[in-house]
């Protein structure tokens, strides 16, 4: 009786967004009269970061601080549409409407901009901190807030932007099979560690190492936490969770959340990640989507290192002491009957 | 059973609500005062969203019968939240990306704060035990934990350690 310590790896290829019938996604951008350019949406942030980086794409393509972006969504009442939060989509889809919205916006800015400054439109530029000004001589410049201003009171326009953005549905091709469900695809590869107890069943993961290549990033540290988190829910359901232990029985059910395990905070390993930036061609700045693919690769690696570790393969999620003990017993007779 | 009143501290002001007996903290907190820092996750004690400080103990509201904070002081997230700006525990939390989807912070706000007067600079083990009865299920726990050393950091000085 022994505790086994072991390793595996698995690598997982993720597509971002999906196909069905098209998966489109809109963005409505308006400058309030004080210049706060409030992108409106009905795309959800389900705590990822949506509207972080959403704030980050519009005031890049914008040119204006972060600080003057104000995102309002989440209201599908009154809010353009938005397919939703799934499929990893949400930044790659709203990303590239709310690209379009803001290049929308910035004509109608430079257009007030022109009339203000007595310059041509082509000859303004941003400069990333509330002002546009004439290229090469930046003392001629407007604040966006008296340009906000000036466009309400003194012109009569709105400087506002519409944004679309879909992924048009791919048939499959009927002669050869070809199709492009998806936008495109992220990848990652993660090596566990674990320590199995052949006595008692448990197994103890060590550590979670995984490799990311998932476009540019718009924001390293929500990506991290994307990593963080998936990798513990993947861990969770490689070992704890189900709402059914002796599927297609309901026998020994959670009948609450009591029940129904996930890790605390003592159950954490160590979790490392390595990010590697290659951009897509068609997300918003080179994005691809990193969120529901972190829970997928460690459950295989942690199945694997399982097997490194005691020489049993678990075919049935989640593996529960129960489900080792029994295949380490089934190998212990399949080895004495070899040896007879 | 009849109505009665119930008198008690909430974030150093004195209340009287009047409550049927055997109502939680929980309820009287989100539902009648209409605090509703103080999440309800679970109901059943076991995912910490509803932590409370009675008399500086970490408690679960949700399992708190209202007669039993009779007289007592409870400290509640909108008791430490000043009017402007965020108490140093809640900036190390922001600061950290220790919050995600926000169900589970004002209760792991609520145990840090017990934690770090208890203990002014816990090491590492001790963070995740005071944290062990509150559950995360968006950041896998490892930014909370730093939130809360950086929060011990903010409150008490880093010590001379860099």
């Amino acid at each position: 009786m022994a505790k086994h310590r072991g390793v595996g790896m698995a690598a997982v290829n993720y597509p971002t967004g999906m196909n069905l019938g098209g998966d489109p996604s809109q963005a409505l951008i308006h400058a309030t009269t004080t210049g706060t350019f409030v992108i409106t949406l009905s795309s959800t942030d389900l705590g990822q970061g949506l509207k972080t980086v959403i704030a980050q794409i519009g005031a890049e393509a914008l040119g204006v601080p972060f600080e003057n972006v104000l995102i309002d969504t989440a209201d599908t009442d009154t809010g353009p549409h938005c397919m939703g939060t799934f499929a990893s989509r949400a930044t790659h889809r709203v990303g590239n409407a709310v690209i379009r919205a803001a290049e929308e916006a910035r004509k109608v800015m430079f257009e007030v901009a022109s009339e203000e400054l007595e310059v041509a439109p082509e000859d303004l530029e941003t400069d990333g901190q509330g002002n546009i000004r004439v290229k090469g001589s930046p003392e001629h410049s407007i604040n966006i807030v008296d340009l906000a201003l000036a466009a309400h009171f003194k012109y009569g326009k709105t400087i506002s932007g519409r944004g679309m953005y879909i992924k048009p549905k791919s048939e499959v091709d009927p002669d050869t099979g070809a199709m492009d469900p998806d936008s495109t695809e992220a990848h990652a590869c993660t090596v566990a560690e674990v320590e199995v107890d052949d006595e008692t069943g448990e197994v103890k993961v060590l550590s979670i190492k995984s490799a990311y290549e998932i476009g540019r990033q718009v924001n390293p540290k929500l990506v991290e936490g994307q990593i963080q988190g998936g990798s513990l829910m993947g861990m969770a359901h490689a070992l704890y969770e189900t709402t059914a232990p002796y599927y297609p029985a309901i026998d020994h059910a959670p009948g609450g959340f009591n029940e129904y395990i996930v890790p605390g905070p003592q159950d954490q390993p160590e979790i490392e990640s390595v990010v590697l930036e290659y951009p897509s061609v068609n997300g918003p700045f080179g994005v691809k989507g990193v969120g529901e693919m972190t829970a997928n690769s460690p459950i295989p690696a942690i199945i694997n290192a399982i097997h490194d570790a005691v020489g049993v393969w678990i075919t049935e999620l989640p593996a529960t002491p129960e489900k080792i003990l029994r295949a380490l017993e089934e190998k212990r007779k399949e080895e004495e009957r070899g040896a007879e | 059973m009849k109505p009665k009143i119930v008198s008690f501290t909430l974030n150093g002001r004195p209340v009287d609500v009047m409550v049927r007996p055997m109502t939680t903290l929980q309820n009287v907190l989100r539902r009648q005062l209409e605090l509703t820092a103080t999440k309800a996750g679970c109901r059943q004690g076991s995912c910490g969203s509803c932590t409370v400080l009675v008399n500086g103990e970490p408690m679960a509201a949700c399992l708190l019968p209202i007669e039993d904070v009779e007289g007592q002081e409870v400290l509640t997230l909108e008791g430490i939240t000043p009017l402007h700006g965020l108490h140093p525990i809640q900036e190390a939390f922001f600061e950290n990306f220790a919050v995600q989807c926000g169900y589970c912070t004002p209760g792991m706000i609520m145990v840090t704060k017990a934690l770090l007067e208890r203990e002014p600079r816990p090491d590492e083990a001790t963070i995740r035990e005071a944290l062990s009865g509150n559950l995360c299920r968006c950041t896998g726990y490892q930014a909370i934990v730093q939130a809360v050393t950086d929060a011990a950091d903010r409150l008490h000085g880093n010590g001379g350690v860099s």
